[in-house]
């Protein structure tokens, strides 16, 4: 299920409710060249110590790294039949091989990297969009507010998987690339519903207020005083759209409507249960596709909480 | 109140006005000629492409201009004629559609519903105590990031194909008929545990992260802390925290409902269990178009009565709704 829209409402609600970052850093984040970097080493001492942020991230990093190493630890390519079907794992095949012939271990790596591209594609997409509609719509106000809200309620409410299928279906080219960027033109209106409410509450602050009055331009009062006091939150806001985006990619695949020339984690699934490996018990095909998925989106989920905590006094653990 | 409802009401409207926009227009303005790029996927015989063509231009009306063709859509829409299918000709699309349904609302409504109790009981527990959190929190973390095709997955190979406890595919035994008899009931309990166990344990992270992580701010608001100096005795603090985190649950169920009716789809289709989800598999392997738009047009009106639904319990647990402030 999860992700696109926040049914871990842990950290898009707690943004709200909280009103997060704001509340704590408003007085540190005039821009002044003296105050960064003591706000770096600050975010660094509580981050380095916060066992979540640190857990999380390091499985995030270690999936990073087999997805841009591992491929060039072997020589079959994803697709190819090279090898004896249906082996177990052995010294030659590390993660055996599919009923075709292929080899598992250079489907997952290559797999891996498909989803950081749609995670960080699609995730990027999303985040850009979310975060223009709701700064526009919350700064403004008025009738700008009015439409792009609506904008945002009706594709909140339409199922993203839905939607994705029949744009998928009628689509000549399948890659991950278009899949990514579909995804993301689908997933963002959580992100800008947040952004919007946390802009509201900030653009009635004094120093806005003062910045108004100096005569600062609107795009630099949102760039130098309302994005700098969310970028905590902006930043988690990119880590679950990122999670969501591979979650999303990977039921897309599973359908079918995948990547048809290069190999997905989803996709090795739907080999996986097309050619009955399930009953087969070939337990190295359709396992570690799903762990991956797991444990590079919870790996993310972890991080993000844990940056949550980082970022906001009032959770950390004493 | 019923303002709150009447504007609730025209976004959807206006949501199913742009749903019915996009399912029209897709074919039409993607890309290449939509007849054609169906006939070549199809692989169909020489003689057959050419009635396949036939039926093809005429049922998505290319003959008249625009406007009307959209128009046209919109008519046949309101006379329930969503097309007939190609796979299984010539069923009506709402016929197919009306059949798989039952099966598929069987597997989501509990999941959504019992889901979503268990997760915030657990989550409210977890969020004061110790042992709960450290147990409770981490197991839910891996469960959100599962996709629920995965888990369907890994229990059918454990629970049905490995140690065949439970059945591994369908809805119920190919020897009874559906009917509403004793036998079928049990029969198709039995066939429903695993697929509706993968729905309810993604589904139950979420909400269990969620609420634990509600309770935790409620407890340390003002209300919380006044009543305690008051010298209420703490389980009331706790009840009234539980009544105010349930509130954003609820609307984070109206947003969750997209991805469990996902989950769901693909869920089905790894037990072939025959509802929405397999019939979509099927439609895509056979290229049947209409199918798949029909098939998106009744995903997205269930979702959207779901979220009325959704916005009128809203009302029911926020007095604030009710006396005129308009609620979140």
């Amino acid at each position: 299920m999860s992700v696109s829209e926040p049914p871990q409402p842990g950290v898009a609600v707690a943004g709200e409710t909280v009103a997060g970052p704001a509340s704590g850093a408003a007085a540190v984040s005039e821009p002044g060249a003296t105050v960064a970097p003591h706000v770096h080493s600050e975010f660094l001492h509580f981050a380095l110590r916060n066992w979540k942020f640190v857990a999380g991230a390091t499985i995030v990093l270690a999936c990073l790294l087999v997805a841009l190493v591992g491929p060039l630890l072997t020589d079959n390519a994803p697709l190819a039949f090279t090898g004896p079907t249906d082996q177990p794992p052995s010294s030659e095949y590390w993660f055996g091989t599919t009923s075709y012939g292929q080899d598992v271990y250079s489907q997952f790596v290559y797999g891996l990297r498909a989803a950081f591209v749609v995670g960080s594609l699609g995730g990027g997409i999303a985040w850009v969009l979310g975060a223009g509609v709701g700064f526009t719509a919350g700064y403004r106000g008025g009738w700008i507010d009015d439409v792009l809200n609506m904008l945002t309620n009706v594709v909140l409410v339409i199922p993203t998987l839905a939607i994705l299928i029949i744009v998928a279906a009628y689509l000549q080219v399948q890659s991950y690339w278009a899949e990514a960027v579909i995804i993301g033109l689908t997933s963002w209106p959580w992100a800008a519903r947040a952004v919007r409410s946390q802009t509201f509450s900030l653009k009635t602050r004094e120093f806005v207020d003062l910045a108004r009055l100096s005569g600062r331009s609107t795009r630099q009062i949102l760039t130098t005083e309302l994005a700098p006091n969310m970028s905590s939150y902006l930043l988690m806001m990119f880590i679950l759209l990122f999670g969501g985006a591979i979650l999303i990619g990977a039921s897309l695949d599973f359908l079918g409507l995948g990547p048809s020339e290069s190999i997905s984690l989803g996709l090795m699934m739907n080999n996986a249960f097309l050619a009955s490996a399930l009953l087969l018990g070939s337990w190295w095909w359709f396992l570690p596709p799903g762990l991956g998925i797991v444990a590079l989106v919870g790996g993310l989920y972890v991080m993000n909480v844990g940056l949550d905590e980082v970022f906001n006094p009032k959770l950390r653990e004493t | 109140m019923l303002r709150y409802l009447a504007r609730k009401a025209a976004i959807y409207i206006l949501t199913f006005f742009v749903a019915v926009t996009i399912d029209w227009a897709i074919p039409r303005f993607m890309p290449g000629d939509p007849v054609e790029g169906l006939l070549s996927r199809m692989h169909a015989q020489p003689g057959a492409e050419q009635a396949l063509s036939g039926y093809y231009s005429q049922a998505f009306g290319f003959d008249v201009p625009l406007w009307q063709q959209y128009l046209n859509f919109w008519a046949a829409l309101f006379h329930g004629d969503l097309g007939v299918s190609i796979t299984n000709f010539p069923t009506p699309i709402s016929e197919l559609i009306m059949s798989a349904l039952p099966y598929t609302l069987a597997l989501l409504v509990p999941a959504i519903l019992l889901s979503f109790w268990a997760g915030n009981k657990v989550g409210a527990l977890a969020a004061r105590r110790k042992v709960l959190d450290n147990t409770v929190l981490p197991a839910s973390y891996v469960l959100t990031a599962t996709p629920q095709m995965w888990l369907g997955i890994v229990l059918a190979w454990l629970f049905a194909s490995t140690w065949a406890i439970f059945p591994v595919s369908g809805a119920y035994a190919l020897d009874i008929q559906p009917a509403w008899s004793l036998e079928f009931v049990l029969s198709f309990l039995y066939h429903w545990i695993l697929p509706f166990s993968a729905l309810f344990l993604v589904a139950f992270g979420g909400w269990a992260i969620g609420m634990r992580n509600l309770i935790i701010y409620e407890l340390e608001s003002d209300y919380s802390n006044y009543l305690a100096a008051l010298g209420a005795p703490s389980k009331l603090v706790r009840k009234y925290a539980y009544r105010n985190a349930l509130l954003p649950q609820v609307t984070g169920l109206a947003l969750a409902l997209g991805a469990v009716v996902a989950g769901a789809i693909v869920v089905e289709i790894v037990f072939s269990y025959p509802g929405l989800g397999t019939l979509t598999l099927s439609a895509i392997q056979n290229r049947d178009y209409f199918l798949i738009q029909g098939i998106f047009l009744f995903l997205i009106t269930g979702v959207l009565i779901a979220n009325f639904v959704i916005d009128i319990a809203y009302v029911v647990i926020d007095p604030r709704t009710r006396i005129g402030m308009q609620g979140s």
